[in-house]
Order: structure tokens, then C-alpha cells, then sequence
């Protein structure tokens, strides 16, 4: 199954929910509506001729200084997903504003995205709706603001003991 | 009331007044020393099992991602070897390769070659410290003086080609930094040889070892199943009876070129990650010999017609404007560039000028090469790929070691991220220790081989 | 001279020579630094001959604590915590250039030196610093912990 047939499997059955379709760099990549994230990610999973039973990686992206972007939604939280049975990658990606930025969990489907979603909110401060448990990952909890934010200062330091700067 | 202090002592305040008793917390790390990284475990132990964990991180992180955005492309190879420290030749690759990726530019056949040997000798040394460190986490002391002996001989063969231990720096975007030094397949084999022998002692000290046995066989094991949902790879997968292998999936440079096995075990415990392991060096050893066999270029150093003139006075004569000629001229460079004469580099880095550093004799001696020099390194300029995003994943140590870059197109990284083969196994760490002893803490941890740097980045 | 003086002179050269011989070490290690000093630490380079072989995994046991590799922020009150918990007399190495100045990773997470959190006997700088000049570091700690160079 080639990347073409795995974007139009996607088109066939979420429609207009489908964004954007293409294969850049040869990784066929869709852009999804909010909405239905969460269903597309069940079914790439369960729909036997998908069959993606790995979530790789999931990460965000800060488009805030992105030429071109400056004005779209700000970020967007991009998922890897891989099928060992097909040997095939999959890059689904969803837009989210500034404003209210959350995003379905997908912690139900797979347990890893349990860490990698705590990450994304401790580095973009992207929610995820119907985590068990959404703390910091990495940073502590007395750090304010997310690091890996574009308009974040790369030395603005907090620390806990010892000077300020 | 003795009684009831006494239970309050070992029990926790408040457990002496009720009738049942009460679970005790017990915090492991981050600064623990039988577990070699920093990580914090709260452990809940009904009596010695352990009932619950919460397993926390963070404390290495250091803004790996983030750094990267700050500097030019190839400004962020020093960063990714700092991910993982114990293999850092497979991190500097891996990151190469999503660049030219993106930049939709293919490395010399030499290079390739290059990359997949010292990517082998960097499995083999990630190997060695996770086994000798787990074994002497369980007492074995003498395992682990062993195992830093083989991966000294290595270390050695390392540093003849890029000039450092460890931080090595080597990849380069668009190729290596300088091509293998004389006699390097000699010393290799030797080395290799001398690999095996400690490995074939510490076989036979630890695989039928009792103790050792007892303490690793049906602990800390993860099915098959559920390492797939946890997103886990490597060895880890590979010891639950997955023949998953970035190598062999979608095979880069020339790995479908060279002959090798993945090896797996059934069981997914800690014996079976240790077995993996053991016959993953055995293996990387005759990927590193095939491809020492196969390698391309034949000898590296060529002689030159004409007479030899130091680096100095060449830089000198291009400095005065007396660059007639000068380009035929051979150079002896000073030592500190061994491997970067004009004829290595034309071997292992790309010819596209977009990308590669000019040899320092075209940089010295035409003005095109002190423009084409300065036009990589000037901030501003550099090396500039398309807008876009790609995601390159390589065999890493632990596991699938893969890179996200988005460009902008400008000389920077838009956003760099790293996807740490060793995160999934700690996010499943508190389902490998739940229900186990407290023991069998350290040798579960010391298994999963968790390396602070690529997980906390 | 006082002939007292002279004693207590003498006593304090004979506690120093034989403390210098006998560092028991506590390796806080976080990070990269700490390969090199397993390497350090094994039989090639062999720290046993300057009588630092034992490393003491209890603070309170301790007197010398090796800051090996970068320490962050949330690292901070940790390292803190195990230098207060070690006994007197006590000396600090900075092993690696993280240590000594936080290095390249000059950002918001990583702390600028651990001498802004605690004081620091013996800087031994490199990225990570090469087995002999981590040798050369010990030796200088010896020369001081000889002199009797300690704080109380």
C-alpha cells in the first residue's frame, strides 16, 4: 500500500475533514481537522488496511515566526505513526489557535502518547482533553511559561535556588 | 506501645495506630547509586513488592531543541552528540540525514560507507556500557571492568578518526569531517578482535551465571503487544519477539548492502534484552567488517607530483595575491586536519557547494573557494533548504532514533526534534516494575538502558 | 616556634599526607562526563592508584564530591542537598566543563557553574575532559587536601 492510497483510504472517509493531502519528501502527510482527530487516529489504527499500531512520535510546532504563517493558527501538533505489518510512516498533523488551544488526547489508543502529550503541554502549553494526568514532563512544576515557544527567551532562566541570572 | 513505635519506624507515620498496615513510599533517585542516570522513581512497596511507581524525569534537560534553533545547520551537530553520549556517531548521522534530506542531496558512496562503520562502532560501545553497567549494578563488578576495557579498544579506534573520545562531532551535513586514517582497517580488526575475546569471557561469566540468571530471567518482562502500544523499539522490541529493525525496514546508506541478522528472543524479560544485546555487538562487528571490506576510495592518501609546501607559507602566498598555481600545489596540512586534504574530502563529504565546506586548500588558494567559504559560514548565508519538514528515522542504540527539522528556508533550523528511542521504555517502566519486587528495580532499569541526555534532550 | 607549634604543624602535615591518600568520593553523575569517568575509573586510567578507587555511594560518607556533568535547574536543590548532607572536612570537583561554567548550554534550563550553588576545591574543564586531565585535576585536589586547603 503506497502513501497515495493511504491519503485517499483518509479522504474516502473523513471528506472535507482532510485539509491537506500530499506526500512531501516522499511521507505521505495529512492535515486534519480538530474534530476529528481523535476518530482518525482510531481508525489508522484498527482499519485493517491502515493498520498503524505505532504512534512514533508526537510533537508540536510554534508557527508564530514561520514567514507566510505569522497569521494562521498558531501551532500545530504533528503525530508519526508507523505500521509494522504494512511498513509504511504517516504523518498526521492538526491546526490549533493561541486561544484555546486543545487537542484530543490519544493516551485511550496508545499509553506512550501519555508522556509525549505531558511533554508538548510542558513545552508549548498545548492542552490535551481527557488526559489522566496532565502535568509537566521535563521542566518543574514552579517554571512558568513553555520553553519551546517561539516568543519564550532562550535564557530567561528561573531558577530554583542559587541567583538569578 | 514498643510495638506500635517500632511499627511507626519501620511502617511510616500512622501506621502504628491502625490495624492493617500501611504502604510504604520510597523514593528512589534522582541521585541514586545503583542506577547510573537521573531519574526519580516513588515507589508505593506493600511489604517488598511494589505496588505502585511514578516515574519522573527532567532532570538533564537541556534545551536540545531549542539550542538547535539558535545556530545554523550544522551548528547543531556538537548538540546531538551530547544526546546520546554513549553512541554519539549514530546521533551526528541521524541528524545529518534529515538535513539532506530536506535539502534532497545524497552523500558519497565512501561516506555512506563511513557512516554505517562507525555507526556499528558506536552500537558496540552503547552495548558494552549498558551490559557492564547493569551487571555491575547486580554485583558483578568484574563484568563491568571488562566491558570498559573492550569499549577502551574501541574508544581508541574513534579517536584515530575524528580526533575525540567521545563528543566527536564527526558528522558533517552533506558528509564526515574528514575521511578514515591510514591503517584504520588494520587497527580496526585487530580491535574487533580483541572486542570479542572480553565478550566471549563475559559469556561465559555471566549467560549460565545462576545468580545472574536468577536475577534477570521472567523480571521486568513486556509482551510483545504492549511494547507496540508503548511505542517501544530496539532491543527492547526485538527481546519480546519483534523483528523490528530501522536497518532492515527501510534500510538507509548501505545497509541493504551488507549482510547481517536481527536477533530476538521470545520472552521480552531482562535475560532476554541481555541476550539481544550480546548477539547485536556480534552482528555490528560483521556489519563494521563488510563494510571495512567493501569500502570504496582505496587509499586515502595520494601522492602528489611537485614539491610539498607547509600550510603556512600557503596561506601566506594566498594572502599576497600569488594564488597562480597555487591549487596545483600539494599541501602537507598540519595534523590537526589530518583526513581533510582535498582528495579525502572529495570522497566522503557532497560536491554540492551548497552544502560543503571547501577544502582549505581551494579556500587559501582561488578566491572562488575563500567566497564559497565564507558564504557557508557568514551569518546569514549558510546552508539554506526549502521550506519544509521531514522526519528521518535511523537505528539508534536503544531503539528508532528519528529527527524532525521543519525549515523555513532560512540558514537556521526552524525546529529541531528529537525522538529519543529511550522515552518509550521509561514511560513503560512503571508497568515493567509493578508487581515485582523492589530488587528488581535496578536490574529492570539497568536493562532498559536509560540515557538522561536523548531522553530528557 | 613554641615547641607546641612545632607539634601541631608537624600532626597537621602527617593528617594531610594521609588524607590525601585516601579520598572517598562520591560521583554525582548526571551526564556525558559520566562515560569518561567510568573510563577514568576502570583499569585502563585506574584512579585506584592515587588511592581515590573507592567511590562511597553515601554521602555522609564521603569527602569528596564529583559534580559529573551538567546540572539543570531542577537538578540545583538536589546537588545541594547532597553536598550539605556530607560530613566536614569535604571538597568539591568540577568535573567537566558543564560544571565548571555551564559550557555551551547557555540557556534557561541548565545552571551557570555549580560554584553559584556550592563552593568548588578543583575545576577540571573539557567536553568531556580527557582521563589524564581528570588524573591532573586529582592531583591538584591532593596538593591542596596536603595543605590542608579545606573549609570548615
Amino acid at each position: 500500500m503506497d502513501g497515495e492510497r493511504i491519503l485517499a483510504r483518509l479522504r474516502e472517509r473523513f471528506g472535507p475533514a482532510v485539509l491537506e493531502a500530499g506526500s512531501p519528501f516522499g511521507q505521505p502527510t495529512a492535515v486534519l481537522d480538530r474534530g476529528v482527530l481523535r476518530e482518525a487516529l482510531d481508525f489508522c489504527k484498527v482499519d485493517p488496511e491502515l493498520g498503524f499500531d505505532m504512534l512514533v512520535d508526537l510533537t508540536a510546532v510554534d508557527y508564530l515566526k514561520f514567514p507566510g504563517r505569522e497569521d494562521g493558527p498558531r501551532f500545530e501538533v504533528v503525530y508519526h505513526l508507523y505500521s509494522l505489518p504494512h511498513n509504511q510512516r504517516l504523518r498526521l498533523k492538526v491546526r490549533v489557535e493561541e486561544e484555546g488551544a486543545v487537542v484530543p488526547s490519544a493516551t485511550p489508543l496508545w499509553p506512550i502518547a501519555n508522556w509525549l502529550e505531558r511533554e508538548v503541554w510542558d513545552m508549548f502549553g498545548i492542552r490535551f482533553e481527557g488526559h489522566p494526568d496532565l502535568r509537566r514532563l521535563l521542566m518543574y512544576e514552579e517554571f512558568e511559561g513553555h520553553p519551546l515557544r517561539k516568543d519564550y527567551p532562550i535564557q530567561r532562566r528561573q531558577p530554583l535556588i542559587g541567583p538569578r541570572n | 506501645m514498643a510495638e506500635t513505635a517500632t511499627r511507626e519506624i519501620f511502617l511510616g507515620e500512622g501506621s502504628g495506630t491502625g490495624s492493617g498496615g500501611q504502604n510504604l513510599h520510597v523514593n528512589i533517585g534522582p541521585q541514586h547509586p545503583a542506577m547510573h542516570g537521573i531519574i526519580r522513581i516513588l515507589a508505593e512497596l506493600d511489604g517488598e513488592t511494589v505496588v505502585k511507581t511514578d516515574v519522573e524525569i527532567g532532570y538533564l534537560h537541556r534545551a536540545f531543541e531549542k539550542e538547535c534553533e539558535a545556530g545554523g545547520y550544522n551548528n547543531a551537530i556538537p548538540f546531538t552528540d551530547r544526546l546520546n553520549y554513549v553512541s554519539p556517531l549514530i546521533n551526528n548521522f541521524g541528524y545529518a540525514a534529515a538535513v539532506e534530506k530536506l535539502l534532497g542531496i545524497e552523500v558519497t558512496e565512501r561516506c555512506k560507507y563511513i557512516r554505517v562503520l562507525m555507526s556499528e562502532i558506536s552500537r558496540i560501545c552503547d552495548h558494552l556500557t549498558c551490559i557492564g553497567a547493569s551487571a555491575m549494578e547486580l554485583g558483578a563488578i568484574t563484568v563491568f571492568l571488562y566491558m570498559i576495557k573492550a569499549r577502551e579498544f574501541l574508544w581508541e579506534l574513534v579517536e584515530d578518526v575524528t580526533g575525540a573520545r567521545l563528543t566527536i562531532s564527526y558528522g558533517r551535513v552533506g558528509g564526515v569531517r574528514a575521511d578514515l586514517p591510514d591503517g584504520f582497517a588494520e587497527k580496526a580488526r585487530k580491535a574487533f578482535q580483541e572486542t570479542r575475546e572480553v565478550l566471549d569471557e563475559v559469556d561465559r561469566l555471566l549467560t549460565g551465571n545462576r545468580i545472574f540468571m536468577d536475577r534477570m530471567i521472567g523480571v521486568g518482562a513486556l509482551s510483545a503487544e504492549q511494547s507496540i502500544a508503548y511505542g517501544i523499539t530496539g532491543p527492547l522490541l526485538r527481546a519480546a519477539g519483534v523483528a523490528y529493525d530501522v536497518r532492515k525496514a527501510q534500510p538507509y546508506w548501505v545497509y541493504d548492502r551488507v549482510e547481517f541478522e536481527v536477533p530476538t528472543r521470545p520472552t521480552g524479560d531482562n535475560y532476554a534484552r541481555y541476550l539481544v544485546r550480546m548477539a547485536e555487538m556480534e552482528q555490528s562487528m560483521r556489519i563494521a567488517e563488510q563494510a571495512l571490506a567493501d569500502m570504496p576510495g582505496g587509499a586515502i592518501n595520494v601522492d602528489f607530483e611537485g614539491r610539498p609546501i607547509d600550510p603556512a607559507s600557503y596561506v601566506d602566498r594566498g594572502k599576497q595575491g600569488k594564488t597562480e598555481g597555487l591549487l596545483l600545489l600539494p599541501v602537507t596540512l598540519s595534523p590537526n586536519l589530518e583526513g581533510q586534504n582535498r582528495r579525502a574530502l572529495e570522497r566522503v563529504l557532497t560536491h554540492d557547494k551548497r552544502v560543503a565546506l571547501p577544502p582549505k586548500e581551494t579556500t587559501y588558494g582561488s578566491i572562488e573557494g575563500l567566497m564559497n567559504h565564507f558564504m557557508l559560514i557568514m551569518e546569514g548565508y549558510g546552508i539554506r533548504p526549502p521550506a519544509g519538514e521531514v522526519y528521518v528515522p535511523v537505528e539508534g542504540a536503544n531503539g528508532e532514533l528519528g529527527f524532525y527539522v521543519v525549515s523555513d528556508g532560512s540558514d537556521r533550523p526552524y525546529r529541531v526534534h528529537c525522538r529519543p528511542p529511550c522515552l518509550p521504555p521509561l514511560a513503560a517502566l512503571p508497568r515493567l516494575l509493578e508487581g515485582g519486587m523492589v530488587a528488581d528495580v535496578v536490574p529492570t532499569f539497568g536493562s532498559v538502558n536509560m540515557i538522561g541526555g536523548e531522553l530528557d534532550r | 616556634m613554641g615547641v607546641g607549634d612545632f607539634f601541631t604543624t608537624k600532626l597537621d602535615q602527617a593528617i594531610g599526607w594521609a588524607r590525601k591518600y585516601s579520598i572517598f568520593q562520591y560521583p554525582f553523575v548526571t551526564a556525558c562526563c559520566g562515560m569518561e569517568y567510568m573510563a577514568t575509573a576502570c583499569s585502563h586510567y585506574d584512579i585506584d592508584r592515587f588511592g581515590a578507587g573507592l567511590a562511597r555511594f553515601s554521602p555522609r560518607q564521603a569527602d569528596v564530591l564529583f559534580v559529573v556533568g551538567t546540572i539543570s535547574h531542577k537538578m540545583a536543590p538536589v546537588l545541594k542537598r547532597v553536598y550539605d548532607q556530607m560530613c566536614e572536612p569535604k571538597w568539591v570537583v568540577a568535573f567537566g566543563v558543564c560544571t565548571c561554567t555551564g559550557g555551551f548550554y547557555d540557556n534557561y534550563a541548565t545552571v551557570m557553574g555549580i560554584d553559584t550553588i556550592i563552593p568548588v576545591d578543583v575545576y577540571i574543564p573539557g567536553c568531556p575532559p580527557r582521563p589524564e586531565s581528570v588524573l591532573d585535576g586529582l592531583m591538584k585536589l591532593q596538593d591542596r587536601i596536603a595543605a590542608g586547603a579545606q573549609r570548615y
